[in-house]
């Protein structure tokens, strides 16, 4: 039938385009010199089905952006990292304490960020490492919660993730955080909006392809809070989110709702075996 | 008998020269996915249609085909096949049922649909990000899907 025939052709000619992954380069990233990042990994047993290898967004980016996360000194993000030092020492809020009361210093944090979003025993939610930074400032600090997307909140969590860069992403999707993962699994393939685009289209079926000047990525979030070269600013997860599903012209979801969250876990969880590569350098 | 058929046929056929344009609801697909009448009831003007094409408010076609015929717009996409000699593989029924609902000749392709206003998931205010208010525009219009379709008519190889 003619219908399967122009299908089999077109799907010939989409593999076409397909060579273009190697676009995905070979470059290797260390940072200052001594710390190794892992871009490239085997992708996690769940995704056996659609992707073999997992790579960080760094490899889709040119090399001029690329050489600016070799070194802390270009990173812009590192400014903000500065700047949340400040902030974790500040005492803040009726408890009259600061992040460094009951943490002591930020290297307290290693690992952390590898492992997150998480299971919340206590508040029976999987929680996002800016829920968890806010619910130190409400209920420990008694303080105001920041802005889920906001300045603060990103410059903190890039403090955070810096203690783990380096280290395997690994977050659980087994357990009590099962029904989430499968909430944001169910969410990364919905086709939404008027251009019915899920974030499979573009990020599972298409990295590696030009989407007009975007040369797309698989969308992973290791990097993140990203430092974007387009906005001046570090940006978070669901800010990306937010911006990938309005592209679709759909409604978007809520910073800091349960389907980001759930998307989160989801997406985080495709980064398993990627290296903690946050505060990252994008376009 | 015979001529009277005719008769009626080819008045019919008159008729959809003046006809309103077809709404998106009522456009009619062959098996093959393929829309044989003009949507606006007239041909297109293939000038228009390379404008739309190439505009980023518009079709934003190139976002995701490559199209030598508009070398001048810059950073096109490679999503989609490369749309030189199309019209050798495609006629313009089908040309037009690929730009209205591509999904009824590609089962799931990620090409948007142009000619399509409800069955979606969300749909927002354009790209606001927010709620759509009422009932959606198609992207483009039945005009504007011909004036493409006639576009894409004169990418000839052979
Ligand atoms: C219409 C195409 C499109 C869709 C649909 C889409 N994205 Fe994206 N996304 C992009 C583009 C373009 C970029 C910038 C280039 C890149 O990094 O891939 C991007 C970047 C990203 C990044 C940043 C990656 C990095 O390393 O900095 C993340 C994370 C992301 N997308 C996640 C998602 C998720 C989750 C969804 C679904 C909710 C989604 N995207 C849907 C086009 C899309
Ligand atoms: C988000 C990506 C995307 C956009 C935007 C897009 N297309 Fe497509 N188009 C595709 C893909 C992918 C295919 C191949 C079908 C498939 O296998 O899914 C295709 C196929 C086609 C074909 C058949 C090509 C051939 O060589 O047989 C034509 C014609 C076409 N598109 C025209 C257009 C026009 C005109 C526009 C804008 C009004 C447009 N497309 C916008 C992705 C896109």
């Amino acid at each position: 039938m003619k219908f399967k025939a122009r299908t089999a052709f077109a799907a010939l000619l989409l593999s076409v385009p397909a060579v273009a992954f190697a676009d995905a380069d070979d470059d290797k990233l260390v940072i200052n010199g001594d710390l190794e990042i892992v871009t490239k990994a085997p992708a996690p047993a769940h995704l056996s089905d659609s992707l073999d290898e997992i790579m960080s967004g760094w490899h889709f980016r040119s090399d001029e952006t690329q050489a600016l996360e070799m070194d802390d000194f270009d990173n812009p993000g590192m400014i903000f990292v500065d700047q949340a030092i400040e902030a974790w020492n500040t005492v803040e809020g009726a408890a009259g304490k600061s992040c460094a009361s009951c943490h002591e210093g930020p290297e307290n944090m290693a690992g952390v960020r590898a492992v997150y979003p998480k299971w919340n025993e206590t508040a029976g939610e999987v929680r996002t490492l800016e829920m968890q930074v806010n619910d130190c400032r409400t209920s420990r600090m008694e303080a105001d919660a920041w802005k889920y997307t906001g300045g603060d909140m990103a410059s903190m969590v890039a403090l955070v993730t810096l203690q783990s860069r380096g280290m395997p992403v690994n977050v659980a999707i087994d357990g009590p955080a099962q029904a989430t993962w499968e909430q944001g699994k169910e969410l990364y393939y919905t086709r939404t909006g008027q251009l019915d685009l899920s974030c499979a289209s573009c990020h599972e079926q298409n990295y590696g392809n030009m989407i007009r000047a975007d040369h797309l990525s698989q969308g992973q979030i290791n990097g993140f809070p990203a430092y974007r070269l387009k906005n001046s600013k570090l940006n978070s997860v669901h800010a990306r989110f937010k911006g990938c599903v309005r592209d679709t012209r759909a409604e978007t979801f809520k910073p800091g709702g349960p389907e980001f969250t759930a998307l989160e876990l989801y997406v985080a969880s495709r980064g398993n075996g990627l290296s903690v590569e946050g505060p990252s350098v994008r376009n | 008998m015979r001529l009277s058929t005719l008769t009626v046929a080819a008045t019919l056929v008159a008729g959809a020269a003046f006809a309103n344009p077809v709404s998106p609801g009522d456009v009619v697909f062959t098996e093959d996915g393929a829309v044989e009448a003009s949507l606006s009831g007239a041909a297109g003007n293939p000038e228009e249609g390379a404008k739309i094409m190439g505009s980023k408010q518009l079709g934003n076609c190139v976002a995701c085909h490559q199209i030598s015929a508009l070398a001048d717009v810059p950073f096109q996409g490679d999503v989609g096949p490369m749309l030189d000699g199309v019209a050798d593989r495609w006629n313009q029924a089908e040309l037009r049922g690929i730009l209205s609902n591509a999904k009824m000749t590609y089962e799931g392709t990620v090409m948007p649909a142009y000619y399509k206003v409800d069955g979606f998931t969300r749909p927002g205010n354009a790209y606001t990000g927010k709620a759509a208010e009422g009932p959606l525009d198609p992207l483009l219009s039945a005009r504007q899907i011909e004036d493409v379709v006639a576009f894409l008519m004169t990418l000839k190889d052979e």
